[in-house]
């Protein structure tokens, strides 16, 4: 009985192990390629032609061009930059902020504790989006406000997360016995509650990654993200919105390259996530 | 009885952060308000008029008085009026929450349709073909914007098929599918695992084996034990994302022109109309916080666990 259940165990692993190699590679290369997007365009994709405006897909223009005939395809190669490199800079400072505050309010207890878990009570008494919105719109648009906007609603996750997981582990008869051997706090933090409260907090910010870049878009798409002509995959369709009917490709396009990048994280996330769960362990 | 009260009383302090969080907005942005006033009509005025006009609005005061004074304001039912078309917010925006809760209870029934059979399908079925098809459904969902997801309705079902009104022309029927839609694809996707989960998780719970032994049948067994345990939490599940639906609505309502406060928000938030913005983020917060609260009242009502005074789970 036991011999079977190490037996399939090992094969979920494997299996496992191979997922992870794969959505790993595939969301590395999403990265490489956005880093580089700007060599990778065919062509400028600031550089308006009226004369090839609203262009067919075709062998030069493979999705054709926009109302001021900028290659498409160059967009949405470029809008990856604007897209991708927000999302990661939004959900690494979230999560890192929110965990430090969250440890902060677990290992000083008290008064600091009740303040900020009330003053993250209050934040998340707005629904999803709403407060983003608000926030953005009196920051006034742009990526860096748009950034700012989703980091003020998106902490509070994080800070509780960390905080109960620290509050588990300082039970703990490690932690206690760590105490004992005269271990100072900032060495206890860094050396033995980080690496085990660590898990649970990167499969949340795996799996933040894919909302965040939607919600990022969606700003942008209300006008309160990137501003044209930067391109950015939100705000390059709701620019383009009027050739739906027309030129479907033109609005549809920035919409796959959102679509395929959030799945790609996605996949990446859930395959940390069961990596990670004990149930898979050896 | 006691237990409501007590909830409550918790919830005096959450009101006050909301507004408080919704006043510290509008005034990280009144420095400015008036003088958007005056560009917004084109008008360039001297310091003086603008400083008397601030005066007039009470916003040289200090930051405490001000919120002190607003709040005030607001328990008597004064709630500001619009920068751009001078009139009572908060009727404003009453005369549009009709629209947006038509279409987000539209939208909940929709998706309560959809992915409560389906996840319970998946469950009964995990790993076949139908769990695999259904779970690949629900991921290609969570891995779409909704405006993405509006945009190819839009194609397929107002252009190309040309069945229904790309925007709306009010709120009759045909008008209100697509947006309904829209919304139900995104929440349907992620409730579905949520309801897929819960079930998995009481069917595997021992009563099941011992029912399945006693010779119960399945389907007695998945109607009468498994839904009735696992309703609670998927109830409170829907309940909680709400949330994510009521912030959902301003991007849908102002592709599809569905006249609803979430377009009321937009388009106060293209003219800079602060005193707007501010009662929608501010009511938008108080009803989620209502509906919470209810569905905790209920849950605790309906539990006998908790209602015991024991501890969940």
């Amino acid at each position: 009985m036991s011999d079977i259940t190490i037996r399939v165990q090992a094969v979920r692993r494997d299996h496992l192990q191979r997922k992870l190699l794969v959505f790993g590679v595939l969301a590395g290369l999403l990265i490489v390629a956005a880093f580089f997007s700007s060599s990778l365009c065919p062509y400028d994709p600031y550089e308006q032609n009226l004369a090839i405006a609203k262009a067919a897909p075709s062998a030069e223009h493979w999705l054709g061009t926009d109302r001021y005939g900028r290659d498409m395809f160059s967009r949405v190669i470029a809008g990856s930059y604007t897209s991708i490199f927000s999302t990661l800079l939004l959900v690494g400072f979230i999560s890192v902020f929110g965990s430090l505050v969250g440890i902060l309010c677990a290992w000083s207890g008290r008064w600091i504790d009740t303040m900020v878990m009330r003053v993250s009570d209050m934040f998340l008494a707005f629904p999803g989006l709403v407060f983003a919105l608000a926030v953005a719109a009196v920051l006034g648009g742009g990526v860096q406000n748009a950034i700012v906007a989703l980091a003020a609603i998106s902490w509070p996750k994080y800070a509780r997360l960390a905080r109960s997981q620290t509050l588990a582990q300082q039970e703990r008869p490690y932690m206690q016995a760590a105490k004992m051997a005269g271990c100072g706090t900032l060495r206890m933090i860094r050396r033995h509650l980080v690496p085990n409260i660590a898990g649970p907090i990167l499969v949340t910010a795996m799996l933040d990654i894919g909302t965040m870049m939607m919600e990022l878009a969606g700003l942008s798409f209300l006008g309160l993200g990137a501003k044209p002509p930067i391109p950015e995959w939100g705000s390059m369709m709701s620019d383009t919105r009027n050739l739906l009917a027309t030129q479907p490709w033109v609005t549809l396009a920035p919409g796959f390259a959102i679509f395929f990048s959030v799945m790609i994280f996605n996949l990446l996330g859930d395959t940390v996530r069961d990596w990670l769960d004990p149930k898979n362990r050896r | 009885m006691d237990y409501a009260l007590k909830r409550f009383l918790q919830l005096i302090p959450i009101l006050l952060g909301i507004t408080f969080l919704s006043f510290l907005l509008m005034y990280m942005a009144g420095s400015d308000a008036v003088t958007e006033l005056y560009t917004n009509r084109g008008i360039e005025v001297a310091q003086e008029v603008i400083d008397a006009r601030r005066a007039e609005l009470g916003l040289d005061r200090p930051f405490f008085e001000q919120y002190v004074h607003w709040l005030w304001a607001l328990l008597h039912g004064d709630m500001g009026v619009s920068y751009v078309t001078g009139e009572a917010v908060f009727a404003a925006f009453l005369s549009k929450l009709p629209a947006t809760l038509l279409l987000t209870l539209l939208s909940v029934v929709l998706t309560v349709v959809i992915s409560i059979p389906c996840g319970i399908a998946a469950a009964v079925h995990r790993d076949k073909g139908m769990d695999l098809l259904l779970r690949f459904g629900s991921f290609i969902g969570n891995a779409m914007p909704n405006f993405f997801v509006a945009m190819l309705l839009m194609q397929f079902l107002g252009i190309q098929l040309g069945v229904l009104p790309v925007i709306s022309s009010g709120m009759d029927v045909k008008s209100a599918v697509m947006p309904t839609l829209t919304l139900a694809i995104a929440m349907s996707a992620k409730y579905l695992r949520q309801v897929r989960g819960t079930v998995l998780d009481e069917l595997n719970k021992e009563y099941v084996q011992g029912a399945m032994a006693r010779g119960i049948s399945d389907r007695v067994i998945l109607w009468k034990n498994v839904m009735k345990a696992s309703m609670l939490t998927i109830m409170t599940l829907l309940a909680l994302s709400i949330g994510s639906l009521l912030g959902g609505t301003a991007i849908i309502e102002s592709i599809f022109m569905w006249d609803g406060v979430g377009k009321l928000a937009v388009d106060a938030i293209n003219m800079r109309d602060y005193p707007v913005i501010q009662m929608y983020v501010m009511w938008m917060a108080i009803i989620y916080v209502m509906i919470n609260l209810m569905t905790d009242l209920l849950y605790h009502r309906l539990d006998p666990r908790i209602r015991m005074g024991g501890s969940r789970r």
